[in-house]
């Protein structure tokens, strides 16, 4: 019994967590940007789901989406507000632009989280479920949600690898992860590609976004900790690694899953950064990271 | 270094401080309490400076090592009845050895991986101090019993003292031969070593005076509030105003970081009336500094200097 518990709710959490760190790896991976606004992009898709569906009663399927839609505004905005002029500015030395795209970025974020706070409270916020009611799964009640929300994360990290490995948009971004500047001797625009980036990012965060709001809701208190655990994630992975932060997400969610039910939720996280400490001593790019 | 006593910066920090000095015999004590606060911060600020500015380190965890100082202290002193200075002592003492635990195997990554592992730091300093609640006080903090002084002008002055004196050391310590290697090694660690420079020597010589003066601090500023809590030193928002604080003010100035530290605690003071928008405005203001001006207030003011 315990054991299904256990495998059933650790793969949701992990499945969530993997589709969360997918999109902060992918751009990391591309342009080499960390995008420290990660947790309040995705607060922000949940609120607007929660906004949307919950305020203007537009339902349920059309509060997801305004959600989905208002992440790729943030994260467009993102982009062309903080991430390129900072890119693109000639008073910051290059080998301080990583440095200088983390402070703008973490600025940025906590920009966007006051502003939730400010119109819509510090207050939880639970996004209506899509699919509602209970099913029971080898003896244990679960939620349709929950199964919903696995479901969907691994379809659209499906959709992803598709993407990337299968059409041409998909090949001009992995060919730029390689090497950017190849990529504009064949004629490519730089720029171009990292717009496409930012908006499969957008989407990908606001899909988590509204998922985890429908599925352990959220508040403006979040923003932090969503940004700590995908930078956890994506690290434990190797940066810009997709395949090592699918890897380690699941490793992360299971052990606080695991940790959750066998000892104490209060003790949720510790064994998973105890963890990461030790990888990063003994591996210090991460699990599938390249040098 | 002899050409700064010389320098016109010497001279108005001199003058900045003279005029710190007499500030109690004439405002409230509502002010002095206001800058005390913002004095142990930007001792904060300069301590993170000197790692980040000149090594080139970004360090998510001076919450860490300003924690580790201020819990010490607190605990010391609420739990066992240790008196005050003691307690002081202690906290940046541990501060440093945690400061040393930490730099071990944070100073074997780079970049994105360093940040990464000192914010794993302070994730984990946060999770012991929910889960130990017995002795910590948990999510509600630790009410210490005793304090420095009662006197909001005394406190003004130990803050004020204990920040100019820092300023001096972390200052002079960055315009040595040690902040020059630091500098080099920021900048182009294969190269620094090259030339013979033991690099990650400095760097955890850095890591240790950085934790020493964030402990320190940390530990006086317990005894200040009166109360230890994650909120008020461990939380990862403390190490965004701290990070703020020195880019704001100016990277590689360290006394810019003080003054980004002051501003940022006052203007957050003046906002207070616009409610919760405070911190989004502040924030703005900072965007704008790291789009517009990336050498921050000091940067940008030294650089006219020298331009002239």
């Amino acid at each position: 019994m315990r054991v299904f518990q256990i495998l059933i709710d650790g793969f949701a959490i992990s499945a969530l967590y993997a589709l969360g760190a997918t999109g902060f790896t992918l751009i990391f991976g591309v342009s080499g940007v960390l995008n420290l606004s990660h947790g309040a992009i995705m607060v922000a898709a949940a609120v607007a789901a929660w906004a949307a569906a919950s305020i203007l009663n537009v339902g349920t399927y059309v509060g997801a989406l305004v959600g989905v839609g208002v992440a790729l505004l943030t994260a467009f905005a993102t982009y062309f507000a903080v991430v390129k002029p900072i890119q693109d500015s000639r008073r910051i030395p290059n080998e301080e632009k990583e440095i200088f795209v983390l402070t703008g970025t973490l600025l940025w974020g906590i920009m966007i989280q006051e502003l939730i706070a400010y119109f819509f409270t510090n207050n939880a916020k639970t996004v209506l479920p899509i699919v509602e009611g209970v099913v029971e799964i080898l003896g244990v009640r679960t939620p349709k949600n929950e199964i919903f929300t696995a479901i969907t994360c691994c379809l659209v990290i499906a959709l992803l690898w598709l993407l990337v490995n299968r059409t041409r948009t998909g090949k001009a971004v992995l060919a730029a992860s390689m090497n950017p500047r190849g990529v504009t001797l064949l004629g490519l625009e730089l720029t171009n590609i990292y717009i496409v980036v930012w908006a499969i990012y957008g989407i990908l965060a606001g899909i988590a976004g509204v998922l985890l709001g429908m599925f352990l809701g959220v508040s403006s208190y979040s923003v932090g900790p969503l940004t700590a655990s995908a930078f956890s994630i994506v690290v434990l992975g190797g940066l810009g690694s997709v395949s090592g932060s699918l890897i380690a997400a699941f490793v992360v969610g299971y052990l606080e899953t695991l940790t959750a039910y066998l000892v104490s939720p209060a003790y949720r996280t510790i064994p998973a950064l105890l963890l990461l400490v030790f990888v990063m001593y003994i591996r210090p790019q991460g699990l599938l990271g390249r040098r | 270094m002899s050409a700064f006593f010389t320098s016109r910066l010497f001279f108005i920090s001199l003058a900045l401080v003279i005029i710190a000095a007499t500030l109690p015999l004439y405002v409230s004590g509502y002010v002095l309490g206001l800058l005390t606060v913002a004095f142990y911060f930007g001792v904060f600020a300069m301590a993170w400076d000197l790692l980040f500015g000149f090594a080139g380190e970004v360090n998510f965890g001076p919450t860490f090592l300003i924690g580790v100082g201020a819990y010490t202290a607190g605990i010391l002193n609420a739990q066992f009845g240790w008196s005050v200075y003691p307690c002081i002592v202690l906290g940046a003492l541990a501060s440093v050895i945690a400061g040393l635990v930490l730099a071990l195997p944070a100073l074997r990554v780079r970049g994105p991986y360093f940040g990464l592992t000192t914010l794993v730091a302070v994730l984990m300093l946060q999770n012991f101090i929910v889960v130990f609640a017995d002795l910590t006080g948990g999510e509600i903090g630790l009410t210490i019993p005793d304090v420095i002084s009662i006197n909001a002008g005394t406190n003004y002055w130990i803050a004020l003292g204990f920040m100019t004196i820092s300023a001096a050391i972390l200052y002079g310590l960055s315009q040595s031969p040690i902040g020059l290697v630091l500098q080099a090694s920021g900048q182009d660690p294969v190269q620094a070593g090259a030339l013979g420079f033991n690099i990650v020597k400095h760097k955890l010589a850095a890591f240790v005076v950085s934790a020493f003066f964030s402990g320190l601090s940390g530990a006086l500023l317990v005894f200040y509030f009166g109360t230890a809590s994650v909120g008020t030193v461990v939380d990862v928002a403390v190490g965004v105003n701290v990070i703020v604080s020195a880019v704001l003010g100016g990277r590689r100035t360290v006394l810019g970081a003080a003054l980004g530290a002051i501003f940022l605690i006052v203007a957050g003071e003046f906002l207070r009336p616009t409610g919760e928008l405070a911190t989004f405005i502040v924030s703005a203001v900072a965007l704008l500094v790291v789009l517009f001006f990336p050498g921050g207030f000091l940067g940008a003011a030294l650089s006219r200097e020298a331009r002239s």
